[in-house]
């Protein structure tokens, strides 16, 4: 394993003791994440989409297989109460509900909690915490209550607070489900100037097919395997694959999609609604304008 | 609506009082509360009135609400004065008057007892004034909190009393009211608009109308708990052990000013509790 991986699972296996059918959530899933990436976890409910998240942050550890962050085993058993949350800082973690992750009454106090926990000098917490409340646009906010706030601007709170901790991945985990079109969006770039201005690594777990399309990397879980993995234009190419997972694929290439099945020949893949305009200016342009003579 | 409620009774604002540190306030309050036990006589409740004045017009807090909690007491304050003036001990010798009751037996009056009846409602009135302006009204609930858990930080050390446990789990209770009360708020309209009433109805109905209200904030209750739960592991939460503080509280000079404020008043009252009773004077 080279040094610019920064989260590997090896042939990981999970069940939860009390599950009745004995079937495991996940059967056997291997893979790496490239440090700094922007890496999209898709799935449909129960495909154990979530589980792959707790697993990396150590909330559950697998029945059987490896998982390694920078190259430490993180299902070693041995590790100290240090290197345990020492790794579990360094992947931080943001929740589907922002009212449930928000543990004081304060926002500058709530985004200080992670640093205190892990006992951070107080001045070194003051410092972090005005960084975290510019990144995420807090400044004007610092003092008030976070119930007061909307909910992107909690979820905002929430990031802030993952990253006063300085960790080197985030994972959002359904982050953006709760939230309101603007919500969405607010939190979409966030995660974009994370991954370009933090050099964090990111990894969104969602069922949002338009938020996976915006990763450098699509893997696509169902029945506990990975049945795709690749960038977005890749995986949203296997429309039929898809399908039958019980999955869609956003409206772009849905659009061509079914263009190429009643006869036409546009490039498959494409996920943005500029790149679809741009393939049928494209095509209208060649055939028809030219047959036209034009 | 609902969301509106305001727990605590805090009352923003930067005046001498809410700029003190919350462990110098606490402290201060117990202090306080045992000397103004301590006042027997008229001449240390009549300074404890000018102390209350002195701290109600730093608060800067309006004071009609000191007349409101006042009148909140009423019923107690009146209770009292009842049972002290119409009580009788061997030692009270100046009788004013006495009011025979239906033949069966007779109430007398004395002129200590009414001054003990008066002292002690005095009594009462600043104590509940004095502690409410030095902690509730002036110190918002999570500076109390934080200040509680600093204070009984000994406690812990000594007796392994688990303070920060104890002040963890008030600091969510306080971060949680207003989402439950919001909560609670969304599924009463959900029922209303279902057609159930709570409104209307003898007592019963109406308890009955709020059974489908509460199940359910009960239950959500327990989710939210199990969330918070897991999002506070993420963020490496592990108890109190090796956790530091971003706030430092810092004693400044206007912390050993009241300091000395509180010392003087306890001095003051010992001392006033020398002098004879306000009967003795009168009829000597």
């Amino acid at each position: 394993m080279d040094n610019n991986t920064i989260i590997s699972f090896k042939d990981v296996y999970f069940a939860y003791e009390d599950s009745e059918d004995g079937k495991g959530v996940l059967n056997g899933v291997s893979f790496d994440i490239e440090r700094g990436s922007f890496v999209a976890v898709l799935g449909h409910n129960g495909c154990g989409k979530s589980t792959i998240a707790k697993l990396m942050n150590m909330l559950l550890s697998p029945k059987s297989g490896k998982i390694y962050v920078d190259g430490m085993d993180i299902t070693n058993e041995d590790m100290t109460d240090e290197e345990f949350y020492e790794f579990r800082r360094r992947i931080g973690m943001v929740f589907q509900n922002p009212d449930n992750q928000i543990v004081t009454s304060v926002v500058e106090e709530d985004i200080a909690f992670g640093p205190e926990n892990i006992g951070v000098d107080p001045d070194e917490i003051r410092k972090r915490v005005d960084s975290a409340m510019e990144l995420m646009g807090l400044r004007q906010f610092a003092k008030a209550n976070p119930t007061k706030l909307s909910g992107g601007q909690k979820q905002r709170v929430a990031i802030a607070g993952v990253i006063a901790m300085m960790p080197e991945c985030i994972i959002f985990d359904e982050s953006t489900a709760m939230l309101d079109p603007d919500g969405r969006r607010e939190v979409m770039e966030i995660i974009n100037k994370l991954k370009n201005e933090k050099k964090i690594t990111v990894i969104l777990i969602t069922h949002n097919m338009d938020e996976a399309a915006m990763a450098d990397r699509v893997i696509v879980v169902n029945g506990g395997r990975i049945v795709l993995d690749g960038t977005p234009k890749q995986v949203f190419a296997s429309v039929e694959k898809l399908r039958a997972t019980g999955l869609d694929v956003p409206q772009p290439t849905e659009l061509l999609y079914s263009l190429n099945n009643s006869g036409f020949s546009f490039p498959e893949g494409i996920t943005s609604i500029d790149e679809c305009a741009d393939e049928i200016y494209k095509y209208y342009c060649d055939k028809v304008l030219n047959k036209n003579g034009k | 609506m609902l969301t509106d409620i305001t727990l605590g009774q805090y009352f923003a604002g930067e005046s001498f009082l809410h700029k003190l540190d919350p462990r110098v306030k606490i402290i201060s309050a117990v202090v306080l509360l045992v000397f103004i036990f301590l006042a027997s006589n008229a001449f240390s409740v009549l300074f404890l009135i000018c102390i209350t004045g002195a701290l109600i017009a730093f608060s800067r807090i309006p004071f009609s609400t000191f007349l409101q909690s006042i009148k909140m007491l009423s019923f107690i304050l009146i209770i009292s004065f009842l049972f002290i003036a119409f009580g009788y001990s061997e030692e009270y010798t100046h009788k004013l008057f006495e009011v025979n009751v239906f033949d069966l037996f007779t109430l007398r009056v004395f002129a200590e007892s009414i001054e003990k009846a008066v002292v002690m409602n005095i009594r009462i009135i600043s104590l509940i004034l004095i502690t409410s302006l030095v902690l509730t009204y002036t110190t918002s609930p999570i500076e109390l909190t934080d200040g509680i858990e600093r204070v009984l930080t000994p406690l812990n050390k000594l007796f392994g009393l688990p303070v920060h446990d104890f002040a963890m789990i008030m600091s969510i209770a306080l971060r949680f009211i207003p989402t439950l009360l919001e909560e609670t708020d969304k599924i009463m309209s959900a029922q209303s608009a279902r057609g159930a009433d709570f409104k209307n109805g003898s007592i019963m109905q109406r308890v009955k109308a709020l059974l489908p209200v509460f199940i359910p904030l009960l239950i959500s209750s327990f989710r939210r708990a199990i969330e918070l739960a897991t999002a506070m592991e993420c963020r490496c939460y592990h108890g109190g052990d090796g956790r530091t503080k971003m706030k430092r509280l810092k004693l400044v000079k206007r912390d050993y000013c009241f300091c000395v404020f509180v010392g003087v008043v306890a001095v003051a009252i010992v001392a006033l509790n020398m002098l004879p009773d306000l009967t003795q004077l009168i009829y000597r």
